[in-house]
């Protein structure tokens, strides 16, 4: 095929088949997707794995439980039988999907089945959080932008300050003080243990990232031709903002989606690791770093796996993202990148 | 008293004759109850270095509370008297320290003569007179000293030192003469624990001179073997030689054998294990993590101390809060925890053993029974603890119409802490509640459950004897006097009070100041009355792990007050 026939195949369609063809054609997104893929199949399954392979309660203590390994009984917490006989050691890995196929933790529970529980709420609170706050965002940044005025410096100066705290400093903030009493708006009252306290408080610390940008991008279209020949045709400010400003910033918040959900999932697993996140029996990755600190000197994967997991999944959304910029912006096609 | 706190007791003699089976089980070290072996000038000198992940706060040895600080005062202050040097229950025995003998009781108990020794100076040069130990006992009071109320508040003229510390003058209760060094203590009623309250830190002689107000880490002089060089709660506390120290009495203050003494703060629990392995410490506070419990009972067998403690780990429930507040609900925590579980996550059977009765083993008035095991009820208890009974507190818990109400479980931070409440969780889930866990930081975990106003429904904690007399578990934690709503200082957590149970241990103290052994045995009766109403559920009963460097010896363990580190021989 030519050059001019390959441009042509390429950029034949609308922006959004166009993107598509192109997302499809780069290996970057497909080898993220599909390890995403596995990753999410894997903990959807979670309740599946639990009961029906390793025939356990991940959420229930289980000190005194034995197994049968090779004929022989094993206790999952094993007292230490050499020298002093100090310390009581968790199982190890198995290797073997019936029972702790890594091994169990300090509570005698199946590490395998709480990574892949952990694995449903890290990515349910990583997701959750990633589109309060893209919502957030296109909510204050259209406002802001379109109205401009003094509702413009008024979200600004909300949004100064929220950016005016360290990311991590603020939630951990947040965190501590709502971890104890909840967080109440008018009849609705989110309870300390619940999911939504860490998707409210990740969702809000990442507002002023996204709400920026998206803020300074309406300004601009604000002032474009197509904007003013709408303003100066008589359209309805909401006609305008439906159908001339949010189509022209999807792409943007295409490329946000996976970015801020890797970064929300990286958050609240550094505030459960830090137990303000999560909370027990409840697992998610970070609780389960958390629990394996405890034993990084005899059963070092419970501590590594979830670190793994975890990095596998913010490698693939990131590299995702990458992928959806190149496809989306077609200077980075006419680039050749 | 906390891990970092410690309280007191019975007549010296009486807890030895009583304690003469608690005797340590280390590795390497013998145990049994000897006296302190003669000083060995030659092994003198050297540097000994101990760690710990934090400070203990304020170094002001009336104020202080924690065994981290009560360690290092035996080789520092000195009271009239003190526990003794040595090992096994010898270290129980109260002896005279500052004080030129035991006193001499008179008054029908209620008045007790000393004679301060002469000679003895103080670390800045100046001599200890008997103006000196009057300001002391009312220094307890001026500077607010967490015992005051509970230790000292018998003595005459204590009432008004409570009220208006600041003006506090105890012209009755102490009254001293220059002339022939006597100091007389008068008392408003007789005290079995007497002696050992006066044995304690919070009873050493200050100059009077030492300010009224906690002194926090400006240092006051000392009168032990050591005085405090420098003390910067954020990097180190250092303890050299007092150059005015002559050795008075063996048994109560000897002479060390390291030239100083460096603690050094902000090293990690593990990274202390790697320290004293390398032999870049010679000791580490806080407890071994759990992880290198079997490296250390492998590698360094020899290197490892293993001490009888008289204390537990116990789950104050609060009694005036739902559920708990049905004693069937309480109960059924009893029969459902599983001691065993729990000793497993402490770290195995070598450093802890299960218990069910309030009164640990080997302690005065302790009664072996367990009315919480399988197939035992609180009428008809067992010998000892066996399994839990999950059956059997499904069926509690059902009966007292508490199922399915939220129960929240408050732990201190600590990985053992932690693991404790998850475990407790799940146990409370799988009798019918919805339980949670709430960790916070061990700095204000203990006075948190404490206070009433925070509702705290159930918690993990543990106890430490201040001294070896049953009241400082009985009286101290379950008393009604020991509960103050709304107050950080109210140590009995689960706000219990019952009268008649109370009557019954004010007789047991007024009996043990003329039958000890009568005494013992009607706490051993009320250990079991309380334990029927279980306003807690005692789990286990630890050890202590000292984890020492290859190069330090002459171990010696006191069951008061830990590792003499005075005697650890370095050189």
């Amino acid at each position: 095929m030519s050059l001019k026939q390959n441009s042509e195949a390429i950029f034949s369609g609308s922006p959004g088949k166009i993107a598509l063809r192109s997302l499809r054609k780069d290996k970057r997104a497909r080898i993220s997707l599909a390890v995403l893929g596995v990753i999410v199949f894997l903990s959807l399954t979670a309740p599946l794995y639990s009961h029906f392979v390793a025939h356990t309660n991940p959420f229930q203590s289980s000190l005194d439980a034995e197994i049968m390994i090779n004929g022989v009984s094993t206790p999952v917490l094993e007292a230490s039988t050499t020298g002093l006989g100090l310390g009581v050691t968790p199982i190890g890995p198995t290797w073997n999907p019936s029972h702790y196929f890594i091994g169990a933790d300090s509570q005698g529970r199946d590490v395998l089945a709480r990574l892949f529980y952990g694995g449903r709420s890290t990515l349910f609170i990583g997701i959750s959080a990633g589109l309060l706050c893209l919502l957030l965002s296109l909510l204050i940044g259209i406002v802001a932008g379109y109205f401009r005025g003094w509702v413009d410096a008024i979200l600004s100066r909300v949004l100064d300050i929220i950016w005016a705290f360290p990311v991590y400093l603020l939630a951990i903030s947040l965190s501590v003080v709502l971890l104890t009493s909840g967080l109440s708006f008018g009849f609705i009252h989110i309870g300390p243990g619940s999911f939504a306290l860490p998707i409210f408080i990740i969702g809000v610390v990442y507002v002023p990232y996204i709400a920026r940008p998206i803020r300074g991008q309406v300004l601009a279209l604000r002032e474009s031709d197509f904007v003013r020949a709408a303003v100066g045709s008589g359209a309805k400010n909401s006609t305008i903002i439906f159908r001339e400003i949010l189509p022209n910033i999807i792409p943007s918040l295409m490329v946000f989606i996976p970015i801020i959900v890797a970064l929300a999932m990286l958050t609240e697993s550094a505030l459960s690791f830090l137990s303000i996140g999560v909370q027990p029996p409840a697992a998610s990755w970070g609780t389960i770093i958390n629990d394996g600190l405890e034993l990084l000197y005899t059963r070092p994967m419970v501590g590594v796996a979830p670190g793994i997991l975890i990095a596998l999944t913010a490698a693939s959304l990131n590299l995702y993202g990458d992928a959806v910029r190149d496809a989306l912006d077609p200077k980075s096609r006419t680039r050749g990148n | 008293m906390k891990r970092r706190t410690s309280i007191i007791a019975a007549l010296a003699t009486t807890s030895t004759l009583l304690l003469s089976g608690l005797v340590g089980t280390s590795s390497s070290s013998a145990t049994a109850s000897a006296p302190l072996a003669p000083y060995d000038a030659k092994k003198a000198g050297g540097t000994v270095t101990l760690v710990a992940a934090a400070a203990a706060g304020t170094l002001d040895p009336k104020v202080n509370y924690t065994a981290e600080y009560w360690q290092l005062y035996q080789a520092t202050y000195d009271g009239l008297l003190t526990f003794s040097y040595g090992s096994g229950a010898t270290t129980f025995n109260v002896v005279p320290d500052l004080a030129e003998a035991l006193p001499t009781v008179s008054n029908g108990g209620k008045t007790l003569t000393f004679k301060l020794r002469k000679g003895i100076k103080f670390s800045d040069g100046k001599p200890v007179t008997v103006a000196d130990v009057k300001a002391s006992f009312e220094r307890i009071f001026k500077v607010s000293s967490p015992t005051a109320g509970s230790f000292y508040n018998g003595i005459v003229g204590a009432d008004a030192c409570l009220k208006t510390p600041a003006t506090c003058k105890l012209d009755k209760g102490v009254v001293v003469d220059a002339a022939t060094n006597s100091v007389v203590i008068n008392i408003v009623a007789p005290d079995d624990a007497i002696l050992s309250k006066l044995a304690v830190p919070h009873a050493v002689i200050n100059p009077a001179s030492a300010p009224s107000k906690d002194a926090g880490s400006t240092i006051i002089p000392t009168t032990g073997a050591y005085m405090y060089k420098s003390y910067d709660s954020n990097k180190s506390l250092v303890m050299v030689r007092n150059p005015y120290f002559k050795e008075w009495n063996h048994n109560a203050q000897p002479q060390g054998y390291p030239d100083q003494i460096i603690y050094k703060f902000g090293i990690t629990p593990t990274a202390q294990v790697t320290a004293v392995e390398n032999n870049q410490a010679n000791w580490g506070f806080d407890p071994i993590p759990a992880d290198r419990l079997n490296e250390i009972g492998t590698k360094f067998a020899s290197q490892v101390h293993i001490n009888p403690l008289t204390a537990m780990w116990y789950l104050p429930m609060n009694v005036n809060l739902a559920p708990f507040n049905n004693v069937k609900a309480r109960q059924a925590v009893n029969y459902a925890i599983d001691r065993g579980a729990m000793v497993k996550i402490f770290g195995g059977t070598q450093l802890a053993a299960p218990v069910c009765s309030f009164l640990p083993p080997n302690f005065p008035g302790h009664v072996d029974y367990c009315g919480y095991t399988k197939g035992a009820t609180p009428a008809k208890p067992a010998k000892a603890w066996a399994s839990p009974d999950l059956e059997l507190a499904k069926k509690l818990v059902k009966e007292s119409g508490t199922a399915g109400q939220a129960v929240g479980i408050v732990v201190s931070d600590d990985d053992v802490n932690k693991q404790m409440g998850v475990y407790l969780q799940s146990v409370l889930n799988s009798i019918g509640y919805k339980a949670t866990v709430k960790p916070i930081s061990g700095n204000i975990q203990f006075t948190y459950i404490q206070n009433s106003k925070n509702k705290v429904q159930i918690s993990v904690t543990q106890w430490y004897q201040d001294y070896p007399a049953a009241s400082d578990f009985l009286d101290v934690l379950l008393g009604c006097a020991s509960f103050t709503p709304n107050s950080d200082s109210s140590i009995n957590m689960a706000g219990y009070c019952n009268k008649a149970l109370d009557a019954k241990m004010a007789k047991a103290k007024a009996l043990g100041a003329t039958d000890a052994v009568a005494a013992n045995k009607l706490w051993g009766q009320i250990d079991q009355e309380v334990m029927a109403d279980a306003p807690v559920a005692v789990a286990f009963t630890p050890k202590q792990l000292d984890f020492i460097s290859s190069g330090t010896k002459n171990y010696l363990f006191s069951l008061q007050y830990k590792m003499f580190v005075s005697q650890m021989i370095v050189k």
